[in-house]
């Protein structure tokens, strides 16, 4: 059903009957398996609330987890940085960790929406939405982060790389289960990331391309011993680009196979045409300058000088 | 629809109300509390007009199911001149400035920027924008608004 802006604008209500706030996990759940689809989680909410304002989605009640207990926490465990499921965008984007040991995450949570968004908005929420150019979708892809998903039937633990599934639909059923955390491996010696983003505007804009690089170098030889190059929105999910990758896996650390990735990376990418995001021909070409000014930014934090 | 009670600080005062679950915080100010300074811009977390803080942080109140707010704190743009009607450092400079034109957004300007100043008294130009970023407006152009936090921070500084 489509609304008028008067209508759209003016209804005040989000249709719910039921906003019910459990205090542990269990309970959460719980409530899910009771309201069987009926029910869905909220957190922030900064994308459920005018979903139900605009009638996209109609339900019955909402549980608001932002009350369930040690899950708004971003920690080291071992060698792997843990944010809890309720870790806003601003506790990344200002987390002295995230900056140090992943800065390319980091820089994706501060370019989130606006600062009064990033104070409520989930980083597991970018992740739900399933968009194929969310700020933190990207780096987290590139860093092969992994989530773990809460259900009535228990714990299961799914990589990124398996977790979106189309546009808007990820391996989680926001009616069933919860994201309990968010797990990856910081960058380390011999490591290095970037995080790159055109937009209209400075703030407050949706990405026309979003693209973050992490690579590893062997110093030794002088060649790159990994890449991940994760970008956004060139297809219905955030994309890695396992082709390119490949290629640079043991190459050279030269200008010219920096120019070779990014001829690599605009031809395998299909961006689709849009008046507000920019021109498929456009985006390509903005591809292979981000695929090569990334990969340069990332060797450069790793240590690498290019000739 | 049943209502909850809920209590939490406004304005530094002490509140309760009863609601019901699916209220969102900006119609509780604007139609039950009668606090119309708040605006209601886009009505869906895009431009800002909307701006509080809860517990000092600038929040989208158009977007925010009031039951969040149980037990916090909440500032609208209405508890920032003191008991006396003095108005605060960031309002004064706006006047001071001319830098409203329309004054839709200015709510939400001024929220932001309490927030930035609470936090960092002495912000550079760049720490002023970024504390701006999420509040739109189709008037100034920026400018006066830029300058009138800059000189909020100073009337700050001098009066301490």
């Amino acid at each position: 059903m489509s609304l008028t802006f008067k209508e759209l604008h003016w209804a005040k209500d989000i249709r719910v009957q039921q906003y019910l706030q459990p205090k542990t996990l269990e309970e959460a759940l719980h409530i899910l398996q009771d309201y069987r689809g009926r029910a869905r989680v909220i957190a922030g909410g900064t994308d459920v609330i005018p979903q139900l304002r605009k009638r996209d989605i109609e339900l019955e009640a909402l549980v608001d987890i932002t009350g369930l207990p040690d899950m708004a926490n971003i920690e080291k465990d071992g060698d792997k940085i843990i944010l809890g499921g309720l870790t806003t965008h601003a506790q990344v984007a200002s987390s002295q960790l995230i900056k140090d040991q992943a800065g390319l995450l980091s820089e994706g949570a501060g370019s989130v929406g606006s600062p009064q968004i990033r104070n409520i908005a989930t980083v597991a929420g970018n992740l739900i939405s399933g968009q194929p150019a969310a700020d933190t979708s990207i780096p987290l892809l590139a860093l092969d982060a992994s989530v773990t998903i809460a259900s009535g039937e228990g714990e299961r633990a799914v990589p990124l790389s398996e977790f979106f599934l189309d546009l808007g639909k990820t391996a989680l059923d926001p009616c069933k289960e919860i994201l309990t955390r968010i797990k990856f491996q910081p960058l380390g010696k011999d490591q290095g990331g970037a995080y790159l983003r055109l937009s209209k505007r400075k703030a407050l804009s949706l990405p026309m391309l979003v693209c973050a690089v992490k690579v590893t170098v062997n110093k030794d030889k002088n060649t790159i011993s990994e890449a991940s190059i994760a970008l956004g929105p060139v297809a219905p999910t955030p994309f890695r680009d396992r082709h390119t990758e490949d290629a640079l896996k043991g190459a050279p650390i030269n200008l010219t196979t920096l120019a070779d990735a990014a001829e690599g990376a605009s031809a395998y990418c299909s961006p689709r045409d849009s008046l507000l995001r920019g021109s498929c021909d456009y985006r390509q070409e903005m591809v292979k300058v981000f695929v090569k000014r990334g990969l340069v930014r990332a060797l450069e934090q790793a240590g690498c000088t290019l000739d | 629809m049943s209502t909850t009670k809920l209590s939490f600080k406004l304005n530094g005062h002490s509140m309760e109300v009863a609601i019901a679950p699916n209220t969102l915080l900006i119609d509780l100010l604007r139609d039950d509390l009668g606090l119309t300074g708040t605006k209601v811009g886009c009505r869906e977390g895009e431009c800002g007009a909307c701006t509080v803080l809860l517990d000092g942080e600038p929040v989208n109140s158009c977007i925010l199911p009031t039951i969040k707010v149980a037990g916090r704190s909440l500032t609208t743009i209405e508890g920032l001149a003191n008991e006396e009607g003095e108005l605060d450092e960031i309002q004064q400079a706006f006047m001071d400035e001319g830098a409203a034109q329309c004054g839709f957004c200015t709510p939400g300007m001024i929220m932001n920027a309490k927030a930035l100043l609470n936090k960092n008294p002495n912000p550079d130009e760049a720490e002023i924008r970024q504390s701006l970023s999420g509040v739109l407006c189709r008037c100034t152009g920026y400018q006066k608004i830029v300058q009138a936090v800059v000189t909020a921070s100073q009337m700050k500084k001098l009066q301490e």
